[in-house]
This record gives structure tokens, C-alpha cells and sequence, in this order.
């Protein structure tokens, strides 16, 4: 049976909005999960020689477990200086903000939450909003490196933002859509020079805007050459300098989440995302996929996103920091004009095709 | 007590939403931390977002967020912060001539009902409307509007370069 039918006809309204929070709890958190598991405990301590947490579970895999007890067990507390309702409420924002990101992920040919019209503008504007809160959680912590390190996230967020979205506009441009799920089969169904065997993922044509968009996204999840906000030799921990419990926790999981989701909208914006080239199997438009799509699609764009995540972070261990005036001249002086122009090679290109 | 097409799920989100506005845009001139004013803004314009989302206006509500809550209210608080922003209540903030404000703002809403009024007076929402895409609003814009669209580009870039012209010191 057609999981679209399923979700929408056999299921009463409140099954399937259960159905799609549970959905959207798994795409956020199994996602953070993977890649702190994966990445930051074993792969950074391969790079560093180590092994890594080792005790809990086969290979320390059951580390996090632990880890969240620990921290779902520590006290809630907060500076008694500091604005304690703006204080409790920036990490839930930060965290909403991924969340609000997830709803517009293809995962399938029907295994969506949202077919979302404009679906690119709509994740490059929720994910502004987690600016608001790190801004917030900087300055209600009523310390100076916390304020510090809020500021500096913001400015450089912004900064990010632009060639972020000014990358993406290539996309847009050669797919002429802004929904993802038509970017998706826009690649997939495309074809280079006549070869279709491997559709036209767009990071080939779009190259140029593949690499400043994975430099923006490696600048607003302020991994590390990018990590002036949280810098940690400078200002102790930045604007999460003063939380800790699952307060910290929920940062900790809106950083990882953020990654993930991120690298999945990479995935789907260059890399062809959820589906397989549709020649392989002769299907021609999105109607015409098979229905276990639903089920390989999802694993298919996880794996993209595990290996997207993998540069991200491979780059975040092994650069050290840029300095803030390195950081801002990077984006307004390099980024911006190089994915300007990419937008106007692009542009001459599609109206000469 | 309602007509039975008043009490349809859209006019109950907009009253939601439209009470949660009313009540944030009060508090921003009453609160007494600027940070907090700044804050009850944001919930006035996601709000603003939330109504053209109900109006299915997809792209003015997501511009709303992208511009006002992403990017104004982002460097409003970094402007505050950076200036003065207290943790706690101010009490040397209200202005004293901040009652002249009421006439002024009384003016503006009987000038704008009243251009309601005699705009569109008693017609109705047709029961279908029409709802513009993304697309057509871009044909828009980049068709018959495209003049007053490059002219207010110019004004923009006219404005960014007034303020590095500004900031320079050199």
C-alpha cells in the first residue's frame, strides 16, 4: 500500500500527527545521535590516536546513553544574576529552530512531512531563527564571555547567512523550483550531455555553489575553523558558558541535530538526495517510483548525510581558528562576490540552454 | 452567538493569534527591559508571519521571518547589547512626552479603517480566492513591476553605501 494513502486516509488526524512528531523526534535525534557517536568520540579520537570511550556497551557505542543520564541527573542551575525566564527559554529556541528545519526534509517519494511550495527559502529562514536564540542565551547569562561569545555568534551567523543563501540560488536557478522534493527529481531525472546513468546531481554543474554552501553551513554550525563564539582558550565556553544539566544538553543535541539536518538539505540541494538516478530503474516521473523508495530513500539520504557530516567534520578537527576580522573579511570579501557570480554563470547559462 | 461561517477554524486562529499580538505589542512599550521589549516585538512579528501564513501569503510570511525576525531583530538586540542593556528593570525609560503617541496612533488606525472602508466597503471574499504562488509573484515583480522593483534596489544600495560611507573613518 502507498504510504501517502496510509498516512492520509486509513489514520485519523490525531494518529497522524502523532505519527509525524514521532517521525520528526526520530529525524532529529537519531541523526545527533549517529553523528557525536560516530564522529565526535571515535573518529576525532582515531585522529588524535586515542581510543575513546571504550566501557559502556561494544566499542563505548552505549557512551551517549550515558552521557544524556548524566546530564538529564544534574541540577538546573542558573547565575543569580542572570534573566532566569530569557535564561530558561534560549536553548528550547535554538532547539525549535532545528526542529522547524526538519518539517520541509524529503525523505521519499511520499515519506515527507510537508510538500513545501518554497521549500529551500523556508529552511534558510528558520534556521535564522536559532540566531535569536544563542543572541539571548549570551546576554541572559549576566556574564562577560557569555555576552561575548553571543555577539560574536550573531555577527557571524549573518555574515554566513548571505553567501548561504546566494549559494543555494544556483540550485533554485537550474532546477527552476524552490521545492525540495522537485530539486530531488529535478537531478535525479535530469540527464548530462544524454548520459543519464547518473542523473545530474547538481555537484558537478553547481560546484562552485556546493563549496560555499558547505563553508557556510561549517560557519553557522560554528564548527571549527568557524568556532569564534565558542572559542574556548578565549571565552570558557562562549554563550553556553553558563549552562549546564539539559539545558546544556539541549544545545549540545540543537549543535549535532543541526549538522545533521544541514548535511541533509546539502544532500538534497547537490547530491541528489533521498532518490537514485530514476534511470536505473525506468521510472520517468515521481509518480512512477516504486513504493519501497519509502523505505530505501530515508536510509539513502542518511548515508549521504553521514558522508557530508564526515567532511564537516573532518575539516572541524584538524584546522585551528580563524580570527574574527579573518572570519568576517572570509565571507563579505571571498564568499559573497564568488557566489554572485556564480548566481550570473548560472543564470546566462540556463537562458543559453 | 456567531453566524455559523464566523466560528470556522480560520477566524479562530486569526483571534488567537491576533489576541497573542495585541497582548506582545502592548508589553513592548510596557515592559521595562529593552531587551524584553525587543523580545515582545518578535513574538508581534512572528505573529504578523503566522496571519499571512493563514492568509496562505507562503512567501510574505517566510520573508517576514527570513527579513524581521532572522536578520532586524537579530541586529536590533546586537545593536542593544553592545550599547546598553541591563540585566533587570530600567526605570528611566519611557519618554516624557510619551502620551503624545496616543493621538498619533489613534489617527493612524481611523485613517487606515477608513481607507479599508471605502476601498473595499462591503464586498466579500470570493469563496474560492485565488491564491498566488511564489511563482507568479516573482512573474510579477520581475514583469510589470520591474522598474519600481530596480528603484528600490537603488534606494537600498544607496543606503548601504551612506552607512560604510558613515562607518569609515578613514
Amino acid at each position: 500500500m502507498n504510504l501517502a494513502t496510509l498516512l492520509s486516509a486509513d489514520l485519523p488526524y490525531w494518529a497522524q500527527s502523532l505519527l509525524r512528531v514521532l517521525g520528526g523526534l526520530v529525524a532529529v535525534l537519531l541523526p545527533a545521535g549517529t553523528i557525536v557517536y560516530l564522529f565526535l568520540f571515535k573518529m576525532m579520537s582515531f585522529m588524535q590516536s586515542r581510543l575513546g570511550p571504550m566501557e559502556a556497551g561494544p566499542q563505548g557505542s552505549m557512551q551517549l546513553f550515558a552521557e544524556v543520564g548524566k546530564w538529564l541527573q544534574k541540577e538546573d542551575i542558573y547565575p543569580a544574576r542572570a534573566d532566569k525566564f530569557i535564561f530558561k527559554l534560549a536553548p528550547l529556541i535554538v532547539l525549535a529552530s532545528t526542529f522547524l528545519l526538519v518539517v520541509v526534509v524529503p525523505f521519499g517519494p511520499d515519506a515527507l512531512f510537508t510538500n513545501f511550495e518554497t521549500g529551500v527559502f523556508y529552511s534558510l529562514a528558520v534556521s535564522s531563527v536559532s540566531v535569536l536564540g544563542i543572541l539571548i542565551a549570551g546576554w541572559s547569562s549576566a556574564n562577560k564571555y557569555s555576552l561575548l561569545g553571543g555577539l560574536r555568534a550573531a555577527g557571524q551567523l549573518i555574515a554566513y547567512e548571505l553567501p548561504m543563501v546566494l549559494a543555494v540560488v544556483g540550485v533554485v536557478i537550474q532546477a527552476g523550483t524552490m521545492n525540495l522534493q522537485q530539486i530531488v527529481v529535478a537531478q535525479n531525472a535530469g540527464s548530462m550531455f544524454g548520459f543519464s546513468s547518473l542523473g545530474n546531481p547538481y555537484v558537478i554543474t553547481q560546484f562552485v555553489g556546493f563549496i560555499v554552501f558547505m563553508i557556510a553551513v561549517q560557519a553557522e554550525l560554528t564548527q571549527t575553523p568557524f568556532d569564534m563564539p565558542i572559542a574556548e582558550s578565549e571565552l570558557v565556553s562562549g554563550y553556553m558558558t553558563e549552562y549546564s544539566g539539559f539545558r546544556f544538553l539541549i544545545f549540545f543535541i540543537g549543535e549535532f541535530a543541526t549538522a545533521g539536518v544541514f548535511s541533509m538539505i546539502a544532500s538534497i540541494l547537490f547530491l541528489g538526495g533521498w532518490a537514485v538516478p530514476f534511470s536505473w530503474f525506468g521510472w520517468t516521473t515521481i509518480d512512477s517510483i516504486d513504493n519501497w523508495m519509502n523505505i530505501v530513500g530515508p536510509l539513502i539520504l542518511f548515508t549521504k548525510m553521514i558522508v557530508v557530516v564526515f567532511f564537516i567534520m573532518w575539516i572541524r578537527f584538524s584546522y585551528p581558528r580563524f580570527r574574527e576580522d579573518q572570519l568576517q573579511k572570509f565571507a563579505w570579501k571571498v564568499l559573497i562576490p564568488v557566489s554572485l557570480a556564480n548566481i550570473m554563470v548560472t543564470a546566462i547559462l540556463k537562458v543559453a540552454f | 452567538m456567531f453566524a455559523s461561517d464566523v466560528l470556522i477554524a480560520q477566524n479562530i486562529g486569526f483571534a488567537i493569534i491576533a489576541t497573542i499580538m495585541v497582548i506582545g505589542a502592548l508589553r513592548v512599550v510596557t515592559t521595562s527591559n529593552v531587551v524584553h521589549a525587543a523580545l515582545w516585538l518578535v513574538v508581534v512579528l512572528a505573529g504578523a508571519a503566522a496571519q499571512y501564513i493563514l492568509l496562505a501569503a507562503e512567501f510574505v510570511a517566510i520573508t517576514q521571518v527570513l527579513v524581521y525576525i532572522g536578520a532586524v531583530m537579530v541586529l536590533f538586540l546586537f545593536g542593544t547589547m553592545l550599547t546598553r542593556a541591563r540585566i533587570g528593570a530600567e526605570s528611566d525609560l519611557n519618554n516624557k512626552n510619551w502620551y503624545f503617541g496616543i493621538p498619533v496612533a489613534l489617527a493612524l488606525f481611523v485613517a487606515m479603517a477608513m481607507a479599508l472602508d471605502s476601498g473595499f466597503g462591503s464586498q466579500k471574499m470570493p469563496a474560492n480566492p485565488a491564491v498566488a504562488t511564489t511563482q507568479e509573484i516573482s512573474d510579477q515583480i520581475f514583469g510589470p513591476y520591474l522598474l519600481p522593483f530596480w528603484a528600490l534596489s537603488f534606494v537600498l544600495l544607496a543606503a548601504v553605501v551612506g552607512a560604510i560611507v558613515l562607518a569609515r573613518r578613514d
